[in-house]
């Protein structure tokens, strides 16, 4: 027999708030990230999660505690983490014997996993290297630039990841001076070479400015290792837009050279025979006549 | 032509001066503009990769950066509170959701009647002026218990109604029903949107069940079998029903000590019974069939007739406690209100 018994309303109004901003949306919030290390963690990478923390602030929680977790073994703690902290994006870091500096990404459908890939970090050179610099929350510009990113079917999932990961908040318009900050990914054969740069536009000739570059970090080569990829169903399934969220054509709607908008409206047939117009005393059928009217009616 | 010359040459200086904004590329970048993402197709350059690492990574991040920019720069703008913002399509890299997309909640039962009859729900004010305490009590939430203690200090106690029972522990409990039936409906209307079955009678699960739950479940899985619990052996300590409240008690008869008189004279009792039968006339329903007959046929009248007229009806011989709105000036004796003077009379419409 199914229990009812955990069937709880909540009390507060502040809890009945978190509940429903947990709850599914059709036009979705920011996805979180949630930073977290392995058993051990080398420098390396603690200096990688605590900048690549940096640049997705303010949506991502850091959690400097120790877990005993292997992803790809076992990964419900994952999702627990992910889940206890509304997150759908993870960072996994740690490093051992077998696999050092091992970086994994990932992500969660309904809080389960959807794929997650694992890098294997070559080399690394943080923020504090770079004198440049960029306000919190710009959103990136994202670049990817090698054959393979196409050619190759795993780098195209994984290019998808990283758009994800990276990507910040879905915009619908965007303010062309503050395009601060582009990320570059580039494959080579055996490297994956992520690199991130401050914009700096510059007065040209023509009515488009000169882009410059700047180097700002992290600069990161990876090597991609393990990877685990959703079954074309459930990736099907969390590609899926809302009935809501797909925008229907307007109809008969025109706008005009001189920019005035012009409706076309369809009226039914209006009786004006049968209309209802003021009541008065005057015009009202005495008892008699209806009873006229009425009989005639029977007889018709 | 001196003039001319001049503006070539200065546009020539210009261009010298400013570096170009122009990229060539063997195949062109495919872009998303909605995501602000570029993808660059062509071959690196794996030698200069090798020698002048960062600075090749550079060159190419500007180039492609560049001819994303320049794509941006020629979308339709827009001013948005004193700025001016480029407008982007939408994205054409589809990326998978969160959370997978809200479904419609279900309708409670309430809900669902509601839709059907065209039920809509009405605005009400917060609170309500109360004459007894001159003041406005709020229909529920803060400060309603309090002003309503004070209203109800003293409780009437109704004519036919026990003098030594507590009337204010007899609101108490009412109100405390009121409470657990609404939970209890509201349990159901999420059993019923989760599709969870629920058992009718018997056995709520709950996290300690007491010994008398108990005692109902082991008689209720006592009598579960298809015999209701004929053969069942009994279980150590098991104790003996007091009553069988769930099975109803089975008659036994026995068909051998039946003598032929009894038998004969049980069957006459059958056949008389059921040739006996004879037509009850219901009177009241007899009269509202008429009733219900005549209003159809004016209403009926009243749709083919185009003019609109006035509400006049026939005079009928019907009694007027079948009627309503009916233009009989008869004065109503059945229900008059006894208990509390403030209407006079009670239910339908007011006559003078």
């Amino acid at each position: 027999m199914p229990s009812l018994q955990r069937v709880q309303k909540p009390t507060t109004r502040k809890g009945k708030k978190i509940l429903l901003a947990k709850e599914p949306k059709v036009f979705e919030d920011v996805k979180k990230k949630l930073f977290l290390t392995g058993r051990k963690a080398s420098e390396v990478l603690r200096n990688c999660s605590k900048d690549l923390y940096k640049l997705s602030k303010p949506h991502a929680v850091i959690l400097s505690r120790k877990n005993d977790i292997l992803p790809f073994e076992n990964i419900v703690p994952v999702e627990n983490l992910c889940r206890n902290n509304d997150a759908s994006l993870f960072f996994f870091s740690t490093t051992n014997k077998k696999r050092p500096n091992s970086l994994t990404i990932g992500r969660l459908f309904d809080g389960r996993l959807l794929d997650m890939v694992e890098f294997c970090i070559n080399d690394y050179k943080s923020f504090d290297q770079f004198t440049a610099s960029i306000p919190a929350e710009t959103k990136p510009c994202l670049v990817f630039s090698g054959e393979l990113w196409e050619q190759s079917q795993e780098l195209a999932k994984v290019k998808s990841l990283l758009v994800d990961v990276f990507r910040g908040e879905v915009i619908d318009a965007v303010r062309l001076q503050g395009l601060e900050h582009v990320i570059m990914f580039t494959a080579t054969n055996d490297n994956i070479l992520m690199r991130s740069y401050q914009i700096q536009l510059k007065k040209s000739s023509t009515k488009l400015p000169r882009v410059e570059l700047e180097d700002l970090g992290p600069h990161i080569d990876m090597v991609l290792k393990r990877t685990k990829f959703a079954s074309e169903d459930l990736m099907k399934r969390a590609c899926r837009t809302p009935q809501e969220a797909k925008s229907k054509p307007k109809k008969n709607v025109s706008k005009d050279a001189l920019g005035t908008t012009h409706g076309r409206i369809h009226m039914g047939k209006q009786k004006v025979g049968t209309i209802q117009t003021r009541k008065m005393k005057g015009l009202k059928k005495t008892a008699a006549e209806k009873r006229v009217a009425r009989k005639s009616k029977k007889a018709n | 032509m001196d003039i001319l010359e001049d503006i070539l040459q200065k546009e020539a200086k210009k261009s010298e001066k400013y570096k170009t904004t122009d990229v060539e590329k063997n195949v062109e970048l495919e872009l998303d503009l909605g995501n602000l993402l570029a993808l660059d197709t062509n071959d690196l350059n794996l030698q200069e990769l090798k020698s002048h690492k960062e600075k090749y990574l550079l060159n190419l991040a500007r180039d492609n950066t560049q001819l994303l920019l320049n794509k941006l720069w020629d979308l339709p703008s827009e001013r948005r509170e004193d700025i001016v913002v480029a407008k982007l399509p939408a994205g054409t890299l589809r990326l998978p959701r969160e959370k997978p997309c809200p479904k419609p909640k279900p309708l409670t039962k309430w809900q669902e009647y509601a839709l059907e009859k065209g039920i809509k729900k009405k605005k009400k004010t917060n609170a309500v002026w109360d004459d007894i305490v001159q003041k406005w009590i709020p229909r529920f939430g803060y400060k309603k218990a309090e002003l309503e203690r004070q209203k109800d200090w003293v409780l009437e106690v109704p004519g036919n109604a026990d003098p030594m029972e507590d009337q204010f522990a007899k609101k108490a409990e009412k109100k405390k029903e009121k409470v657990s039936k609404n939970e209890f409906q509201r349990l159901r209307n999420i059993a019923k949107a989760k599709k969870i079955k629920v058992p009718k009678e018997g056995l709520p699960s709950v996290a300690n069940p007491s010994s008398d739950l108990l005692n109902t479940a082991a008689k209720v899985a006592r009598v579960s079998t298809a015999s209701l619990g004929k053969f069942q052996p009994k279980l150590p300590k098991e104790k003996t029903l007091k009553e069988n409240v769930i099975a109803p008690k089975r008659v036994k008869r026995d068909h051998s000590k039946i003598s032929s008189i009894d038998e004969k004279s049980s069957h006459l009792k059958i056949i008389d019974s059921i040739l006996g039968k004879k037509p009850k006339l219901d009177i009241e329903k007899a009269v509202n069939r008429q009733v219900f007959q005549e209003q159809h046929e004016r209403s009926e009248e009243k749709k083919t007739q185009k003019s609109k007229g006035g509400k006049k009806r026939r005079k009928t011989s019907i009694p007027s406690k079948a009627r309503k709105g009916g233009k009989i000036s008869k004065p109503r004796v059945g229900k008059v209100n006894t208990k509390k003077g403030k209407g006079g009379v009670g239910g339908g419409r007011k006559r003078r």
